[in-house]
């Protein structure tokens, strides 16, 4: 109200207000412009090129009856769960290639699912809107131990433990981030901003990083404060949908993968983007990135049923990895490093090493 | 050029049975998600049909025939070799595939749309058949369609056996209106027959060729299909316009309430601040940022399995699962020398190592600040707990670590433990030792870590450890690498 009648005896306010924040925009355009001092791909030359790459399908996972959606690895390195439009969860062992668990969701498109630190739990879900917990035990069926744990007002589109499995953090159509308590199924906080669907979150990977980067609809990548539920960095420059979101493996940095057939780097401290990863004849959207452990790969799953393999530091593509008869929905490294997982459309997930 | 003009015509009036009963009129074809990549098809098919510098179309002689306005595989992997910039012929012929597969273009008899390297003829798809210029198609549209096919009488446009018996389903799901769907079909078919024979074969291939991306062959991906989260979001425009806030990007702090962005002024007051935040905030330069992202790769490179094959080898290739229980193993004799020599890149690497935490512990234990090393551990406890037990949590660990008289006091300035003590008194959540945690961590990372790294304790850890590289040289030239980007 005190606004209402402040902007009626000020017209002039709004407008020197805006042309303030117009100046302050030019100001920072300016002050970034400043530090852009080179061209990353021109450091990176001085590497030399990765010889002697061979990476090969070593293993293939079949057994979902529809399009595989999401997939997460255990920190045992060797148990997948992934999560398919069938409404089924699967557990495997990668390594022999034995499903452990089949879950059946009261859901089809399950999109989302994450394997819990301990790799006794797993949570999972869809366009039921909820978050759906599931400890993995021999004995029983998992799901008459199930525990729903979070609910959105729209899909959810990913989820993550936190460092226990006493947390999760899940990313929903809803354009909201939340933070849980799994145990008494409690909202711990909220994360607001996105002006679109969140589509990905990841965690950072330093132990005492209390944050996570998150990316939309809205083409905006964002970096969160988990203590707070405050944004702390906003970074903009996708054409399109960011897709995937995924830290740098020193966590300084984040890469994404975008619907604009763009995958890019942005640097924390830099606070901008550093590195593009395109080519004219990629024309098709990226849904999934992920970095080898020393950084110097980044692995992106595209719609046009291929995984193009980037040299994160020279900005140039290694090879291209064809297998997959659909869509590549999702890929992950293996927590050691050793291998990397692919999921699609064609129903099948794969290990490459 | 001209066949293909005329043919619009008969084409636009299918398209109004075609596309007319499609989206139902509530979303515009720039909803749907695979948009942005159909238009980047279509700019590479003009380039394509370019007249003088496009892919060569021809009328083919054969027999007592003609075969109108086709081009060879060949003809088009050699246009996108020269005109795009595809790695090898293999990324061409992919991304000709899958071209074909929206229905740009396809081979001529033949219901997969695929591109073979060779004289077989395609033909380019006419722009209104074209899958972002109409939507899904309705079944009873496919009905009819099939079932024109069964009037004319001719050869190539015999059923194959998955439309006779997609026919039959449909059949008898449509029992009640096929007398009129029978009747639109013979219409059509009517049509048809006074078409010129030339236009007539491009026509027929076109509207097959339509079908075949919308009802692909069973075995053949169906382009058209969406992502389900991008339809969600597609459905969800049409029923209601997302309110847009002033601020680029949405809301930037969520900390603020939507009621509290109502007014302009507010909302321009708050963007004003976040301006000058960000203006405020250390940036480092690109050039920098790289040279560190070079030094993690150089230092980590040998730990890349994707670089550098490990020493034990790959369990994914090899199918030995010795190189996970050499991960694994906390016996020190057992331990390969490659993760002890990761302790040594930084004190987050040696302490989410059970063994290098155990290795460091020891280690604190001798030098008598073990108290620092076990607060910081319940810290990071404490931040994974669930929330009934943070409560209980935060007091023992106050207790234990920082009220007077505690058990094991580690020691941080007055002014942290001040806001500690302030903090405890006003129902403490999880994050209440943050700045104590650390400050500790800086104190050990700065003191105790690069000690015990000089210490003879990890020296003959080291050297005790299994190797099978070359040993402490190898050792000797990491610490180097690790040095001389700093």
């Amino acid at each position: 109200m005190a606004t209402e009648a402040l902007r009626a005896e000020n017209p002039d306010s709004i407008e020197a207000l805006s042309r303030e924040a117009e100046a302050l925009k030019a100001r920072l355009v300016e002050e970034k412009a400043k530090l852009n001092d080179v061209d990353s791909c021109v450091i990176g030359q001085r590497l030399e090129s990765i010889q002697n790459f061979n990476i090969k399908p070593r293993r293939t996972l079949k057994g979902h009856q529809g399009k595989v959606l999401c997939m997460d690895w255990s920190s045992d390195k060797r148990h997948i769960v992934s999560s398919s439009q069938d409404g089924k969860m699967l557990i495997w062992d990668a390594f022999t290639t034995n499903k452990e668990h089949a879950i059946t969701m009261p859901t089809t498109w399950v999109m989302a699912c994450a394997y819990g630190p301990s790799g006794s739990v797993v949570a999972c879900g869809g366009l039921d809107n909820k978050c759906t917990l599931y400890p993995l035990s021999m004995d029983e069926d998992p799901v008459t131990k199930k525990k729903a744990v979070a609910t959105h007002t729209s899909y959810l589109s990913c989820c993550s433990f936190t460092s226990s499995d006493h947390q999760i953090l899940t990313g929903s159509g809803d354009s909201t981030c939340a933070l849980w308590d799994v145990e008494s199924s409690q909202l711990i906080q909220s994360f607001h901003g996105h002006a679109g669907d969140v589509m990905s979150i990841d965690l950072s990977p330093t132990e005492t990083g209390n944050t996570f980067v998150s990316g939309g609809c809205d083409k905006m990548a964002m970096v969160w404060d988990m203590r707070t539920g405050d944004c702390v960095q906003v970074f903009d420059g996708h054409e399109s949908d960011i897709n995937s979101v995924k830290f740098y493996p020193s966590g300084d940095a984040f890469a994404t993968g975008s619907d604009d057939a763009t995958c890019r780097l942005f640097d924390l401290r830099a606070d901008r983007e550093v590195n593009c990863y395109k080519k004219d004849s990629i024309i098709f959207g990226c849904n999934a990135v992920d970095f080898s452990i020393s950084g110097r790969i980044l692995f992106g799953g595209y719609n046009d049923y291929t995984i193009n393999v980037w040299d994160a530091l020279k900005g140039t593509r290694m090879t291209i990895l064809y297998c997959h008869d659909n869509r590549v929905s999702c890929l992950g490294i293996a927590p050691d490093g050793t291998s990397l997982c692919t999921g699609s459309w064609d129903y099948t997930l794969r290990v490459w090493a | 050029m001209a066949q293909r003009h005329s043919g619009n015509r008969r084409l636009d009036s299918l398209q109004g049975s075609v596309a007319g009963p499609v989206g139902n009129g509530q979303h515009t074809h720039e909803d749907n998600p695979n948009h942005l990549v159909y238009k980047k098809m279509e700019s590479i098919i003009e380039r394509m049909q370019d007249e003088s510098t496009g892919v060569p179309v021809r009328t083919v002689k054969s027999f007592m025939s003609k075969v109108p306005s086709v081009f060879t595989g060949q003809d088009l992997v050699s246009w996108m070799m020269r005109n795009l910039d595809v790695e090898d012929q293999v990324e061409a012929l992919h991304l000709a595939h899958l071209m074909s597969s929206h229905g740009y273009f396809f081979p001529i008899d033949d219901h997969v749309l695929t591109v073979k390297n060779d004289n077989t003829y395609y033909r380019f798809q006419t722009p209104c058949f074209w899958p972002s210029r109409c939507g899904e198609p309705e079944n009873t549209d496919y009905a009819v369609y099939l079932c024109k096919r069964t009037m004319q009488n001719k050869q190539r446009l015999e059923l194959a056996d998955y439309e006779a018996e997609n026919l039959a389903r449909l059949q008898k799901m449509f029992s009640r209106k096929w007398e009129f769907i029978f009747m639109q079909a013979e219409a059509q078919a009517k049509v048809d027959k006074k078409r010129d024979k030339l236009e007539r074969k491009v026509l027929d291939s076109q509207e097959r060729a339509f079908w075949d991306v919308h009802r692909p062959v069973p075995g053949c991906v169906n382009t058209t299909e969406v992502d389900i989260k991008k339809a969600c979001r597609m459905n969800r425009h049409s029923k209601m316009s997302r309110p847009n806030y002033a601020v680029p990007g949405g809301r930037i702090s969520p900390s603020v309430s939507e009621a509290d962005l109502h007014t302009a002024g507010d909302s321009i007051r708050h963007e004003i601040n976040v301006l000058r935040r960000k203006l405020e905030k250390r940036r480092v330069k690109i050039s920098k940022v790289v040279e560190c992202y070079i030094a993690y790769y150089q230092q980590y490179a040998e730990f890349d399995a994707f670089i550098t094959s490990p020493d034990t080898s790959n369990p994914w290739i090899s199918d030995s699962t010795e190189f996970w229980e050499q991960e694994k193993t906390m016996n020190p004799r057992e331990i390969p020398q490659r993760r002890v020599k990761r302790w040594a890149f930084s004190i987050e690497e040696l302490l989410c190592d059970p063994a290098g935490q155990d290795q460091f512990s020891k280690f604190l234990d001798k030098e008598f600040s073990g108290e620092n090393l076990k607060f910081w551990l319940a810290c990071q406890e404490l931040k994974g707990l669930a929330l009934r037990e943070v409560n209980k949590k935060v007091h023992e660990i106050f207790s234990e670590f920082l009220a007077p008289g505690a058990h094991n006091p580690v020691n941080v300035d007055c002014q942290i433990m001040e806001l500690v003590r302030r903090r405890m008194e006003n129902n403490p959540n999880r994050f209440v030792f943050d700045e104590a945690q650390d400050h500790i961590f800086k104190l050990m990372k700065s003191d105790s870590y690069s000690r015990y790294l000089r210490s003879d304790q990890y020296k003959e850890f080291l050297c005790g450890t299994r190797k099978k590289t070359s040993g402490y040289l190898m050792w000797k030239k990491l610490q180097q690498a690790r040095h001389i980007p700093h």
